[in-house]
C-alpha cells in the first residue's frame, strides 16, 4: 500500500463478528480509497456478505469501527445517519426489488422519499437512468416478476444509483448472468464509476471482473483481509489460499499446475 | 449551499446566456429546474449555456442541462461552453436517453371503462369458477387413482397437516364455541324469561348449536387460520419456483401439496365441530346454571328436546364445509404470481370467498335437509 494520502471512503479496522460461538470475522481491518472500484474475494461462506452487510448496519458487529465517510454508525447522530443513507446506494445479490412496484417506481422509490423532485422531472431521470443501465424505456412500466435475472440486476443498479450516491455497495453484481452479459455489466458499472466520481465496493467472484474493471482487490480468508492490492500485484502473493483461488489465471505464477 | 446562485441569466440582443454556478445536484435539482424555466421564456434566437462555474454535477444536472439544450420547440441556436472535461461523459451518457417520447396512457370515456370492467369481472369470475372445477376434477381423478395405490395418499404429510390444523385449532375452537353457546343462552334467558319460557332456552341453544351454528363458527373459524396458511403457504411456495422444482422431479403438486392437505381438513373439520358443540352446549349449560337451572334438568331437557337428526345434519355438513374451504385454499394458492402483494391479495380473496361459499353451502343444506324432513 504505496500511496496512503487519497482519502479513505470506507475505514474499516479491528472488526469482529460472531454468530452465537461462530466468528466469521476475526480482527478484519480494510481501507477503501475515494474514487475506486475495491472488489472483494473469497470463499463462499466465508463471510463476504457478513462483511458487506456489517458495513451496512445490517448485522451487529461484537468489536470493532466501521466509518463511512468519517461517519462512525455507533457515534453517529439519526441525522447524519440520514445523510450517510442518502449517499450511499446498495445493490443485493438478489436484486431485492419491490415486488409490488414497477421499475419505474422501483427506481423512483428513493427519490421519492429523499428528494421533492416534481413527478415530471422524477419520471424523465428515473428514464435516464433505466437507459444508462441498458435497458428500454419500455420495460419501466413492466414488474420485477416480469424480469429476467439479468434485467432483474440492471434495475437494482438503477435503483442503487437513483440517488447520485457516493459510494455504491455491490453485492455479487454479475452472478447469474452470462459471460457476455456480465463483461457488459462490468464495463457499465466502470463507466458510471467514472462518470459518477462513484467509490465503489464491490463482492465478486468473476476473475475478469477483478481483472478488468477494479482498481483494487481484498483477499478474504479465515476472517481476515490475507493480500490487498491491484490485481497482478496480488498474483504474485504467497498467500497458499490466494494462489489456490486464482489458480490458472493468465499472469499468475505458471509454478502452479494447470488442471485441464 | 442551499442559498446560492445556480443559475445568472444575461439577455444580450438576440442571445440569452445561462450561466451555470455551484452544485447541480440531485438536492439542486428542484430549484434548479424551476429558475431554468424561469428563464426560458425569452424568445432570443441564440442561447448560450456556460457551465464553466459548475461545481459539482451529477445526472441531475446533466439532465436538466440537457433538456435545456434540447430546447422547448422553439427553434432556436443553442451553444454548449466551458463544460469541464471531467463533465463530458456524464453529459454524454443522458444525451443518449429520454429520446423517445413516453407513452401517453390512452383515455376511455367512462361508461365505456365501467362496461370494460363489468366485462373485466365477468370474465374473472368465469375463469374462477372454472379453475375451482378444473381442482375438483383433478383431486377427484387423483382421489380415484390413490385408491389403487394408497402409497399415493402420503400418510405422513397427513397426519403433520391434521395435527396443524386440528389438534392445534382446539383450544381456539372451544374457547369460542364456549362463549357462543353461552351467549345464545344468555339471550334466550333474557327474552324468554317475559315469556316464563325458561325451559326453551335449552330447546334453542341445542338446536341452533347443533344444526347450524356449531358447524358455521367452525368452519369460518377453520377458513381463517387454516385456509389462510394453505394460500400463504402454496402462494410462496409458487412465488419461489418451489412448484415447479416439484413438477421437474416428477411429481405432481396436487398430489404432493393439495391431497394431503385437503384430506386432513376434510377429518379434521367434523371432529373440531364435534368438540364445539359441545363445548357450546356446555356454554350454554354454565350460562343456565348461573340462570339458577339445575344441571340435570339441562341435561335432561336437552335430551327430550334434541334429537340425533339434529346432530347428523351439523356432522354430515362439515366434511363438505372442509372440502369447499380447502379447495378455494389450494386454487388461490396456485394463483399467486410474483409479486408480495398478490399474495396478500390471493390470501385475503381465499378467506373471503371460503366463507362466502361455506355460507351458500350452509343455505343450500338447510333447503335439502327440510325438503328430507330432517
Amino acid at each position: 500500500m504505496k500511496d496512503t494520502d487519497a482519502p479513505k471512503a470506507i475505514e474499516v479496522t479491528d472488526l469482529v463478528v460472531e454468530f452465537g460461538r461462530n466468528r466469521v470475522l476475526d480482527h478484519l481491518s480494510l481501507d477503501v480509497r475515494t474514487g475506486e472500484i475495491l472488489g472483494l474475494v473469497g470463499a463462499s461462506g466465508g463471510g463476504k456478505s457478513v462483511l458487506l452487510r456489517t458495513m451496512l448496519g445490517l448485522i451487529r458487529k461484537r468489536q470493532g469501527r466501521i466509518a463511512i465517510f468519517g461517519v462512525d454508525r455507533d457515534k453517529a447522530t439519526l441525522q447524519e445517519l440520514q445523510t450517510l443513507e442518502r449517499r450511499w446506494g446498495v445493490l443485493y445479490q438478489q436484486g431485492a426489488l419491490f415486488s409490488s412496484l414497477t421499475v419505474f417506481q422501483n427506481i423512483e422509490f428513493p427519490i421519492r422519499e429523499y428528494l421533492r423532485t416534481p413527478q415530471r422531472l422524477m419520471r424523465e431521470i428515473a428514464n435516464a437512468k433505466l437507459e444508462m443501465v441498458g435497458l428500454r424505456p419500455e420495460d419501466g412500466d413492466k414488474l420485477p416478476s416480469e424480469l429476467s435475472g439479468g434485467m432483474t440486476k440492471r434495475v437494482a443498479l438503477a435503483r442503487a444509483l437513483a440517488l447520485d450516491p457516493a459510494i455504491a455497495f455491490l453485492d455479487e453484481p454479475t452472478s447469474g448472468l452470462d459471460p457476455i452479459a456480465a463483461r457488459e455489466f462490468g464495463v457499465l458499472i466502470r463507466t458510471l464509476q467514472r462518470t459518477l466520481g462513484l467509490t465503489v465496493f464491490m463482492v465478486t467472484h468473476e476473475i475478469e471482473a477483478l481483472q478488468t474493471i477494479c482498481d483494487r482487490v481484498a483477499a478474504l480468508a479465515g476472517g481476515r483481509i490475507v493480500a490487498i492490492g491491484p490485481m497482478p500485484q496480488l498474483l504474485e502473493i504467497e498467500d497458499p489460499w490466494v494462489k489456490s483461488y486464482f489458480r490458472g489465471v493468465r499472469g499468475a505464477p505458471s509454478s502452479a499446475p494447470v488442471t485441464p | 449551499m442551499g442559498s446560492q446562485n445556480l443559475v445568472v441569466c444575461r439577455a444580450g440582443e438576440g442571445r440569452l446566456t445561462i450561466a451555470g454556478s455551484g452544485a447541480w445536484t440531485a438536492d439542486n435539482a428542484t430549484r434548479l429546474e424551476s429558475c431554468i424555466d424561469n428563464a426560458r421564456p425569452n424568445d432570443a434566437p441564440r442561447l448560450e449555456i456556460d457551465m464553466g462555474d459548475v461545481e459539482e454535477f451529477d445526472t441531475y444536472g446533466a439532465w436538466i442541462l440537457e433538456r435545456l439544450m434540447r430546447g422547448d420547440g422553439r427553434p432556436r441556436q443553442v451553444s454548449l461552453v466551458r463544460l469541464p472535461e471531467k463533465f463530458h461523459d456524464l453529459v454524454e451518457g443522458v444525451r443518449r436517453t429520454n429520446r423517445s417520447a413516453p407513452a401517453r396512457p390512452q383515455r376511455v370515456v367512462w361508461p365505456l371503462a365501467l362496461l370494460a370492467n363489468i366485462g373485466r369481472g365477468v370474465e374473472v369470475a368465469g375463469a374462477e369458477a372454472l379453475r375451482l372445477a378444473a381442482m375438483v376434477g383433478a383431486l377427484v381423478a387423483l382421489f380415484g387413482r390413490a385408491l389403487v395405490a394408497p402409497r399415493r395418499f402420503r400418510l405422513t404429510s397427513i397426519v403433520h397437516h391434521l395435527d396443524r390444523v386440528g389438534v392445534r385449532a382446539v383450544p381456539i375452537i372451544i374457547l369460542i364455541t364456549l362463549l357462543i353457546g353461552a351467549i345464545i343462552a344468555q339471550q334466550g334467558f333474557f327474552h324468554f324469561r317475559r315469556f316464563g319460557a325458561d325451559d326453551y332456552v335449552v330447546d334453542l341453544v341445542g338446536i341452533l348449536t347443533l344444526r347450524e351454528i356449531g358447524v358455521l363458527i367452525v368452519s369460518i373459524m377453520v377458513a381463517g387460520r387454516s385456509g389462510s396458511s394453505y394460500t400463504a403457504e402454496l402462494g410462496s411456495m409458487k412465488m419461489r419456483e418451489e412448484i415447479d422444482a416439484l413438477r421437474t422431479m416428477g411429481r405432481d403438486p396436487l398430489e404432493v401439496l393439495v391431497l394431503p392437505r385437503i384430506i386432513a381438513l376434510v377429518v379434521a373439520l367434523p371432529l373440531l365441530t364435534l368438540i364445539g358443540a359441545m363445548a357450546a352446549l356446555i356454554g350454554g349449560g354454565i350460562v343456565a346454571s348461573i340462570y339458577g337451572m339445575e344441571p340435570s334438568l339441562y341435561v335432561a331437557r336437552l335430551r327430550e328436546v334434541v334429537s340425533i337428526s339434529d346432530f347428523e345434519v351439523g356432522m354430515i355438513k362439515a366434511p363438505f364445509m372442509a372440502l369447499v374451504i380447502g379447495l378455494v385454499a389450494c386454487t388461490e394458492g396456485f394463483q399467486v404470481r410474483g409479486s408480495a402483494e398478490s399474495l396478500g391479495a390471493r390470501t385475503t380473496s381465499s378467506v373471503v370467498k371460503a366463507i362466502f361459499l361455506v355460507i351458500v353451502l350452509d343455505g343450500i343444506f338447510a333447503m335439502f335437509f327440510s325438503s328430507m324432513g330432517m
